[in-house]
């Protein structure tokens, strides 16, 4: 069984990473990645060509971190795959034991940072209707045409499956994006997302946990009963979240932490030292998720480390976080 | 309506490089319209023609270039001037059924074909309908998602927008936004929250062809 679900349906409090696949075929730095975090987080997301920029595909870095003994999370866009080719990734992904998957729409190719702009986009599916197609597989034991899926027993007189135990079955998520107007339209979605079989939710990137209440008032305001994980960011520099606020569509990193990692930046060009803003960065990281597990605010916390994965172990630490 | 652009003269220019005389065939349809396919359009193309030393030695304006009858009818004077090849002014329909009625001519296109277009103000097409065949504006407070949305989502947006505007084009409204506002103003807010069922696209093989006659 998926180990995010078995941690979130027990209370436990949740916690996943990200890691997007190489653009080429070695996987070395992903999987030295994997090794810090195997025993550290309930799964790793594999991202899907994260802002349309092309990568060695999410289903071989997930078999990779499965055989590594690194618990996967298969992000499935509808961008480049019709709903055949996503039906057909999913049955290979649980031929490898991999049972949790995350439906995203997918950044478009022509988005800003696109670099394959000539792709056709497919978007045969959105994230609700990538959600709708994998529960009702699971549901009827067919694929996405009605057929029934090998292994599972049909009457030959009736055509009715009789058995559907063949049939393979996800913990399966989405996102959400907190930071937005109008917020009527994301929690209308995410109630939708609920509906097609979202068991969990992971948040665009939070800075501000004030807002975050808010947003977390609106779903319990709108009952809807799923897991939420808070999307951490760890920031890197100031400039790193001034290009996210202008850039980053729902992302809104407060004054003050782009005052703190200035300042970071500031003394250790004085004192002569290395990373100061990323540790800084780390802290603020940490401070979040222990306030987020201690106030209860949510069921868990993802971290996109966006390519400093080797960090997250460091980061849970300082928030005094273990599986 | 179709919107045309010209293509590039360069590209006009050497699909008839070989040919000394050349006929012309304008549309009077959406074409005039969009001053790709005109009298003007093809008074210009004449005289660029010419300057490269080729000789026009016929012209027409059909009323439609894509309805076969009234282009059968006009081609008889095109057919009849024998040129070396068509250039055809209209959309991508209008020069398949110009080159029909060509007999042994080739006939080349001098537009690219865009969109169905809404003209907004003079000079100004907005691409309205992408032809989906399954039409939604009746749930979507007459926005259509599927041509206005620039991922053609079916359950509202994405997380992508950006102050109201479109992660692919800033200078686009969030469609959804639009319709949720449109929906507000209409008293219609509920359908929002309504299911769409993803679109199906087993009854769009193309080429299609609909006939009131029961066939082809």
């Amino acid at each position: 069984m998926s180990l995010l679900k078995e941690a979130l349906d027990a209370g436990k409090f949740g916690v996943t990473a990200e890691m997007a696949p190489p653009k080429g075929c070695d996987f070395t730095e992903q999987m030295e990645a994997a090794e810090l975090l195997r025993g550290k987080v309930h799964g790793v997301n594999v991202t899907d060509m994260q802002s349309a920029c092309l990568k060695a595909t999410g289903l071989g870095l997930c078999i990779k971190l499965k055989q590594a003994g690194v618990e996967p999370i298969l992000q499935m866009t509808g961008r480049d795959r019709n709903r055949m080719a996503l039906m057909g990734d999913a049955l290979s992904a649980a031929a490898f034991g991999i049972d949790t998957m995350l439906a995203l729409t997918g950044d478009h190719p022509v988005c800003a940072g696109g670099d394959c702009k000539d792709a056709k986009p497919v978007y045969d599916l959105d994230s609700v209707g990538i959600l709708r197609m994998l529960s009702k597989m699971e549901e009827t034991g067919r694929d996405c045409g009605g057929n029934p899926l090998s292994g599972n027993v049909v009457d030959k007189e009736t055509g009715e499956i009789t058995d559907k135990s063949a049939t393979p079955k996800f913990y399966k998520g989405a996102s959400v994006t907190p930071v937005y107007e109008p917020i009527f339209l994301q929690i209308n979605k995410l109630r939708q997302k609920v509906e097609a079989g979202a068991e969990y939710i992971q948040t665009q990137g939070i800075f501000d946990l004030d807002s975050f209440k808010r947003f977390m008032d609106e779903v319990n305001k709108a009952g809807i009963k799923t897991h939420i994980m808070a999307g951490i960011i760890p920031l890197k520099a100031a400039g790193m979240a001034k290009f996210m606020n202008a850039n980053v569509p729902g992302i809104d990193v407060p004054q003050h932490m782009i005052d703190r990692l200035a300042a970071a930046a500031a003394e250790g060009k004085e004192k002569g030292i290395k990373g100061l803003p990323a540790k800084v960065g780390m802290e603020m990281a940490a401070e979040m998720i222990a306030k987020i597990k201690d106030e209860k605010l949510c069921d868990g916390v993802h971290i996109m480390a966006i390519g400093a994965e080797k960090n997250v172990p460091k980061i849970l630490d300082m928030a005094g976080i273990a599986i | 309506m179709i919107i045309t652009q010209k293509k590039p003269i360069e590209e006009v220019l050497a699909l008839v490089e070989g040919a000394k005389t050349v006929a012309l065939v304008g549309c009077n349809s959406c074409a005039t319209a969009c001053q790709t396919g005109g009298q003007p359009q093809i008074d210009e193309l004449t005289k660029i023609l010419e300057d490269a030393g080729k000789k026009v030695v016929a012209t027409t304006i059909c009323d439609y270039c894509c309805m076969n009858l009234g282009v059968k009818t006009k081609m008889k004077a095109i057919n009849a001037a024998n040129p070396d090849c068509v250039i055809c002014m209209s959309c991508g329909d209008g020069v398949q059924c110009v080159a029909k009625n060509a007999g042994d001519k080739p006939v080349y296109p001098s537009n690219n074909t865009m969109y169905l277009g809404e003209a907004v103000k003079f000079g100004v097409w907005e691409e309205s309908c992408r032809f989906c065949g399954d039409c939604v504006l009746g749930k979507t407070g007459g926005i259509c998602p599927i041509t206005q949305c620039a991922k053609s989502l079916m359950n509202g947006p994405c997380g992508g927008q950006k102050n109201g505007k479109c992660e692919v084009n800033p200078e686009n409204p969030c469609a959804w936004i639009e319709i949720y506002k449109r929906l507000e103003a209409t008293g219609e807010v509920e359908k929002i929250t309504q299911v769409r069922e993803s679109k199906g696209y087993g009854n769009f093989a193309y080429p299609r062809t609909i006939s009131l006659r029961g066939k082809k």
